[in-house]
């Protein structure tokens, strides 16, 4: 089988400082994978990287693209690579505010991703809209209301709707629970859990939640410094950390 | 013969303002930026359109001037003195006779000829400032032909107001390439700029030029099972009659008694003058 995303070396630099570098990982289609680290581990520089929003210093991206097979994005030219993230890929940003059009209503962030890939149609753009806003557990009435109105968790759902329209196959999330209460979080949590299941999602998801990766991920790579230090599957990871950065960062989360 | 030079401007700038008027017209609806120079005349006044209008004249030129329609209101008369005395052209209020047309917010209603040019007056060039304020962006969207948030748009108005509510300013796609707002005319003008004339477009304050050639293709944006439509006021004009025409409502007091009159002074006039008459025509007379 052929890896939807094929991470080769790469290096993101700021300056003389290490943003991140020696990255390397395979990630295949309906696989989700966690990233976690400390702040300024350089795990969002990592993601961005990766997802078209900076360009990497060293190394390869390859996606492989429905069209024309697996290929480099941080070679491919601007055109098809925001052509990429509007279709194949999703971007879920922490602050919903990021991704969210503040002063346009629900149903249009919705829409948007349809608009620019060409449909014309406000019946079916708005049909669309609403059953999505249902998939994400926003009632119907809301279609119009801006997302000023809504609360955190909503816009976060909000966005996750924005992103998942087109039917990306890949979905970046970055911190997509932060800021939000912990019966929030278990209930968006539970929410991309069922869409990264029924839709056959891959995902990268950058966090500092050991919760959210032991529900969300298959696998799991720990990052400190700039530096991958530890990878492999979720559990194992968690239940038998061996590096000490990651033995420390499993031991500091309070059991409850 | 006046003290300044021909048409205010020096050679030079007219020269730079040409050069951006023919890049428009070679790439028709791109938004060519141009060094726009302090006009004698506030911003919003129509300093661009003065400055395209500058650059165009020349001494045989016969100018019209019209600011929502109408020769006789502030912005029209004050230009149009403005040229009389810097440029000493023949100005007239007759769209046939005018061989620059230089308009705020209104295509006359009288057909334009292929030996006319006609300048509108632009405040804001970018018809996605008010989605996406980041320049960069704007022109990286023109650049890559991303136009779906135009539509967002569109589709915010259906849902708010049930029917595409942008009456003015509606955003068109000029030969199929670039999404241009044709300034703020109505969209009951938006079919009309498939015409024979040059149409050139200037903002002054954000130093913009561009430009529709003659015969070129211009669709006004819309959804399948929302076609545009040119709308207007759904009655005829109370001067002198026409039924075709754009028209500005009039409250005449304070018990609610209106009049519906051409927004173009010229065209009304001239159907008066041909004999028509509209529900308060004698009257006026």
């Amino acid at each position: 089988m052929t890896p939807l995303l094929q991470v080769k070396n790469v290096a993101k630099m700021y300056g003389a400082r290490i943003g991140c570098t020696e990255v390397n990982f395979d990630l295949y289609p309906g696989e989700v994978m966690g990233i976690v680290g400390e702040s300024g581990s350089g795990k969002s520089t990592l993601l961005n990287s990766l997802a078209g929003h900076l360009t990497p210093d060293r190394g390869e991206v390859i996606f492989d693209t429905r069209a024309d097979g697996p290929v480099d994005t941080v070679t491919m030219s601007e055109p098809q690579r925001r052509m990429l993230s509007r279709t194949d890929w999703a971007f879920v940003h922490q602050h919903a505010r990021d991704g969210l059009r503040m002063s346009v209503s629900a149903g249009g962030n919705i829409g948007e991703r349809l608009m620019a890939v060409g449909d014309r149609h406000y019946g079916s753009i708005r049909e669309r809209a609403a059953d999505w806003l249902g998939r994400v557990e926003i009632a119907d009435s809301r279609i119009d209301d801006r997302p000023s109105a809504f609360s955190g968790g909503m816009q976060q759902r909000l966005q996750i709707a924005r992103n998942l329209v087109t039917g990306p196959r890949l979905v970046f999330m970055d911190e997509p629970t932060g800021g939000l209460d912990v019966s929030v979080q278990a209930r968006l949590l539970d929410l991309l859990r069922g869409l990264v299941r029924e839709m056959g999602l891959s995902a990268i998801i950058v966090t500092h939640d050991l919760a959210v990766v032991r529900l969300l991920a298959d696998r799991l790579m720990v990052m400190k410094d700039g530096h991958v230090v530890e990878s492999g599957l979720t559990d194992q990871v968690l239940d038998d950390p061996q590096h000490g950065y990651t033995q420390l960062l499993v031991s500091s989360v309070l059991q409850v | 013969m006046s003290d300044y030079n021909f048409a205010y401007l020096d050679e030079q700038t007219k020269r730079m303002i040409r050069r951006a008027i023919l890049k428009g017209l070679a790439v028709p609806g791109y938004q060519v930026p141009f060094a726009s120079r302090e006009m004698p005349m506030p911003y919003g006044w129509g300093t661009g359109g003065v400055q395209v209008s500058a650059a165009t004249l020349t001494p045989e030129d016969t100018l019209k001037v019209i600011d929502q329609g109408a020769d006789d209101t502030t912005n029209a008369v004050s230009i149009r003195k403005f040229f009389e005395r810097t440029a000493c052209v023949a100005t007239t209020e007759e769209t046939a006779n005018a061989s620059v047309i230089q308009t705020r917010h209104r295509i006359p209603e009288a057909e334009l000829s292929e030996d006319q040019i006609l300048v509108y007056q632009v405040p804001i060039p970018e018809p996605l400032r008010f989605l996406e304020p980041r320049e960069t962006e704007t022109r990286k969207m023109h650049a890559l032909q991303e136009y779906g948030l135009m539509h967002v748009k569109l589709y915010e108005d259906i849902s708010q107001h049930g029917a595409i509510a942008t009456a003015y300013a509606y955003p068109v796609k000029v030969e199929g390439r670039y999404v241009m707002d044709p300034s703020p005319i109505p969209k009951f003008d938006n079919p009309k700029m498939e015409m024979a004339a040059i149409q050139l477009f200037g903002a002054g304050r954000e130093q913009r030029i561009y430009a529709v050639p003659p015969y070129t293709k211009v669709v006004s944006l819309d959804f399948e099972d929302y076609p545009f439509e040119a709308s207007k006021a759904d009655h005829s004009c109370d001067l002198c009659g026409a039924e075709d025409s754009y028209l500005d409502e009039v409250i005449l007091d304070d018990a609610g008694n209106r009049m519906f009159v051409c927004s173009d002074t010229d065209y009304c006039r001239s159907r008066r003058e041909a004999g028509h008459s509209g529900r308060l025509g004698e009257e006026a007379a």
